[in-house]
């Protein structure tokens, strides 16, 4: 199978449809407040994305867009995202995970509000990453046939 | 054996079909669980979740507000669970690979 | 959604598993899950629940099958050579 050239239809569909899935991804994060969805829910969108390039092309083009080396340092900075916004809340006197003590906005509505927002953009950053991390780790050890 | 899996899948079917004619209704208001107030009188959490998750967040999705915010500890666990899958995925499918890749050159020279 | 439709669905969802469990071929079975998943997506959703729904439809139809079908390959590929 890795030895038959990429189909050039399959790598053109795949090319048009990817940043569209990608977007949507990015959407349903981003409007996780208005709408069904959330950081999970986004970030497997967006992973789903980036393993689609890469099973259309395979070998090394596949890795242009999102290389490999960059999965475990995303996945860990999604979680620290996480945990970071927990600390800060306790940095600034509240408890842990209490986002009504971050310093985002007047309102402590919007504060609490701000910080789902930051806390979903962490999940989708390591859900994404490391969704992608276990596609090449599976994919790894190819090189012999 | 066959047989027998056949005739245990067909018990437990039945099973599930008898212990779900109990169950209340989809959207019952009068259902026990539904209500505003236990059976003892005491509060029922998810009428709080209802009545003050816009309030609180300014998020109209309740279960966004109820998954980030009010039981944030509960995603960090996932999110610790997703990321040590995968790194184990790393550390267990990653050793053959740099083995080869190593050994490789080594066999060919 | 009318009762009807339900029961058909629920029926769907009960052969396809069976199916699932009892084919030859595992590719077919991947494809028998990929299709469970997504009926059962659509129970979720009208059911209430959308992002049940939405994370199942994401998840089971999605990045399931991609994994299963890339670990029946790599199987296969290793039992040939």
């Amino acid at each position: 199978m890795k030895e038959a050239e990429n189909n050039p239809i399959v790598s053109l569909i795949a090319s048009i449809v990817s940043p569209f899935i990608m977007l949507f991804g990015l959407y349903v994060i981003f409007h996780g407040h208005y709408s069904p969805g959330g950081g999970f829910q986004g970030g497997t969108l967006m992973a789903a994305s980036i393993i689609l390039i890469r099973l259309a092309h395979s070998g090394q083009t596949g890795q242009l867009q999102f290389p490999a080396t960059l999965n475990t340092p995303l996945g860990s900075l999604g979680v620290l995202i996480y945990y970071g916004t927990g600390l800060a809340a306790l940095w600034w006197g509240g408890q842990f995970l209490n986002y009504a003590y971050l310093p985002l906005a007047q309102a402590i509505s919007w504060r609490r509000s701000w910080g789902i927002l930051m806390v979903e953009i962490g999940v989708g950053l390591a859900v994404m990453a490391i969704l992608v991390s276990i596609f090449d780790d599976l994919l790894e050890d190819n090189s012999y046939d | 054996m066959r047989v027998v899996n056949y005739i245990l899948l067909g018990v437990f079917f039945l099973l599930l079909i008898y212990a779900s004619t109990s169950l209340f209704y989809r959207g019952d208001l009068e259902a026990l669980v539904n209500r505003e107030k236990s059976p003892a009188n005491s509060p029922n959490a998810a009428a709080y979740y209802i009545r003050h998750a816009y309030h609180d967040t300014h998020s109209p999705n309740m279960v966004t507000a109820i998954l980030a915010d009010y039981r944030g500890y509960d995603t960090l666990g996932e999110e610790t669970v997703i990321l040590t899958a995968g790194l184990i995925c790393f550390l267990l499918l990653r050793r053959e690979r740099k083995k080869k890749k190593k050994s490789s050159p080594e066999k060919k020279q | 959604m009318h009762w009807e439709l339900e029961l058909v669905f629920f029926s769907i969802l009960i052969i396809l598993a069976l199916v699932a469990l009892t084919v030859r071929n595992l590719l077919t079975a991947v494809v028998m899950l990929n299709v469970f998943s997504f009926l059962s997506a659509l129970l979720y959703v009208v059911m209430g629940a959308v992002d049940v729904g939405f994370t199942e439809a994401v998840v089971g139809g999605g990045i399931t099958g991609v994994f299963l079908v890339v670990l029946i390959f790599k199987t296969t590929r290793r039992s040939v050579d």
